[in-house]
């Protein structure tokens, strides 16, 4: 199966529907490791380092934005949405600018760079500025597509890649649709929702399910914000219990979002996988392990959840 | 500049003044004294300076403006109230909750706002980008800012003075108002800004020193900056912080303090004056 970062599609794909001259792609001297490179090297005249000076670049985006421009302003989670937060929220959400934040390497599996590197709280962050969408996709396939949308879409989107290459986990044909998640196999006894790399595991996580006789529904989420408030409502009220699992703190992200809804509309027992510390430094599948965001842990979270059915 | 046109310009920027205090006196809040400072480069730029039409803001090759120091939106409103993008009598609606005259510049509410500012230190960081825009386009707008010598401190201006000078913006125009004081008090004692020429100099812009009050001299400045090329330029704005209204001149209490009715009466009766003597001057 093919195997490719997100952060690859994001290249790839601003080459690909970035044809249009009112597409500029911005970066803070990250273009190697963002691949806004590929950007770059199809389109160099539009194409613009900002150095190492992540506010700036968000509050250079919102004005070329406000000239007609469509807006790509690309740099690690942690400096795009952690550094340039408060130039994003007053300068780009509040007008409701149409700047699109590429925010590569997202997680801790960003691995060996360690803490300081490995953004936990970007979706957070993001979920509180109203105007914004947030889109996490899981795959390669859903990455191209997503960036495709963010171009279709006007106003603020905030795009989360990885670092590490993934597997497809959608089929070619697959069809993004912004704000809508996507059912990846149906099951009544259970619901895992997940989002970006954790698709891969909650898939995974079906399986051993299965061989322990329990049917597990799961759910993409690849638009975090808006959510599905509908697929999300309609697992907890068919399935009566349910497991989220994200690359991010348990505190703000997708757990909480899910809880927003389910509260509001069918309340079920959910439980959230996710970190409450700090990353460090170490290789990707070690940490992935050592934070529990496995496809076991997942499962041991199924079997806890639907133990507290009602 | 001929004579009557300076008198013309100094009576609308009084008016500005009185607006500009009439906003604030009415809620009893927002910053009088840094817009008292900047009414005169707003009236030349709204009057004389700037490619714009009140009833068509938003065309697209209009020049543009970002008030990076927002709070003193006041002077903003009262300027575009002045040149007719509003009514002038809105004014006193300034930050009521039912009004679009919010404390601080609005694009998406106000006719004639080109970009949301108040955080200080993202204004002239996003008038930069419109003035890339404009060079990607190989449009030939130009793009005006409005920065506070206070403002200076915030890291983020510096990003955009280094980046402004890579990318020869010499489209972009920042006026720096160094009118000395900040709210904690003097600007050198708070965090030192100055100096501020060479400072703008080592990064790579033009720099020009004028009066903020003087219309010539600010004239002769926005012409200078037309016309060198390669590099942005920045006009640092001797300015008196309070201008015109005795008890405010030079005070750092009148930052974002409002005017009692007493106080207000009387900075109105001043202007008043002000502006009587230019209209005996003007039509004598």
């Amino acid at each position: 199966m093919a195997k490719k970062a997100t952060r690859e599609s994001y290249g790839a794909a601003l080459v690909e529907y970035g044809a249009d001259k009112s597409v500029i792609v911005l970066d803070a001297d990250l273009s190697k490791s963002t691949k806004t490179e590929m950007f770059k090297k199809a389109y160099p005249e539009r194409f613009i380092n900002m150095g190492i000076a992540e506010s700036n670049m968000m509050s250079v985006a919102a004005g070329l934005a406000s000239t007609g421009k469509t807006v790509f302003a690309s740099s690690f989670a942690m400096f795009a949405a952690g550094r340039a937060f408060e130039q994003i929220r007053n300068s780009i959400s509040y007008p409701n600018l149409n700047v699109k934040i590429g925010a590569t390497h997202a997680g801790i599996s960003v691995g060996e760079d360690g803490a300081t590197h490995q953004c936990l709280e970007d979706i957070a962050l993001m979920r509180t500025l109203p105007n914004m969408v947030i889109i996490n996709p899981a795959d390669d396939i859903e990455a191209m597509q997503c960036v495709k949308a963010a171009i279709d879409h006007k106003g603020p989107v905030y795009m989360r890649f990885g670092r590490l290459a993934v597997e497809d986990i959608n089929a070619p044909d697959y069809k993004f649709e912004l704000g809508k998640g996507v059912t990846l196999s149906e099951g009544n006894d259970v619901t895992i929702i997940a989002t970006g790399l954790m698709v891969g595991e909650a898939l995974k996580a079906k399986d051993m399910l299965k061989n322990d006789g329990i049917n597990a529904r799961v759910i993409n989420i690849h638009t975090i914000k808006p959510i599905d408030e509908e697929i999300i409502a309609k697992a907890a009220k068919e399935t009566g219990a349910i497991v989220t699992c994200e690359e991010h703190y348990i505190m703000g992200g997708l757990g909480s979002a899910v809880c927003e809804v389910v509260c509001n509309t069918c309340p079920v027992p959910v439980k959230i996988i996710g970190t409450d510390r700090y990353g460090k430094s170490g290789k990707p599948a070690d940490l992935m392990a050592e934070y529990g965001l496995t496809a076991e842990n997942i499962v041991k979270n199924a079997k806890e959840a639907i133990s507290k059915k009602a | 500049m001929d004579k009557k046109r300076i008198c013309e310009l100094s009576i609308i920027a009084n008016k500005v003044r009185k607006n500009a205090l009439t906003a604030v006196y009415t809620p009893n809040s927002g910053h009088p004294g840094g817009s008292l400072s900047i009414a005169d480069i707003l009236t030349l730029l709204y009057f004389e300076v700037m490619n714009i039409d009140p009833k068509n803001p938003q065309n697209p090759d209009r020049d543009r403006f970002v008030l990076s120091k927002g709070h003193t939106a006041p002077a903003l409103y009262s300027v575009l109230a002045e040149r007719g993008f509003f009514p002038v009598d809105d004014i006193k609606t300034f930050r009521n909750i039912s009004s679009y005259l919010q404390g601080h510049p609005d694009m998406k509410g106000v006719p004639g706002v080109d970009m949301s500012t108040g955080s200080l230190g993202q204004g002239v960081c996003a008038a930069g980008g419109m003035a890339l825009s404009a060079k990607l386009d190989n449009k030939d707008f130009r793009v005006y800012t409005i920065l506070g010598d206070g403002e200076l401190e915030e890291g983020q201006v510096w990003e955009q003075a280094m980046f402004a000078a890579h990318y020869k913006l010499d489209n972009l125009t920042a006026f720096i108002d160094f009118n000395g004081l900040q709210i904690d008090g003097d600007v050198t004692q708070v965090m030192n800004p100055t100096p501020i020429d060479k400072k703008f100099e080592a990064f790579g812009w033009h720099v020009i020193t004028c009066s903020a009050h003087d219309f010539n001299e600010l004239e002769n400045a926005v012409n200078e900056a037309k016309n060198t090329k390669g590099k942005p330029t920045a006009i640092i704005m001797k300015s008196v912080k309070g201008k015109n209204v005795s008890f405010m001149e030079n005070q750092a209490g009148w930052h974002g303090a409002a005017p009692n009715k007493e106080q207000y009466e009387q900075a109105i009766t001043e202007l008043d004056e002000i502006i009587n003597k230019l209209e005996v001057e003007y039509n004598g």
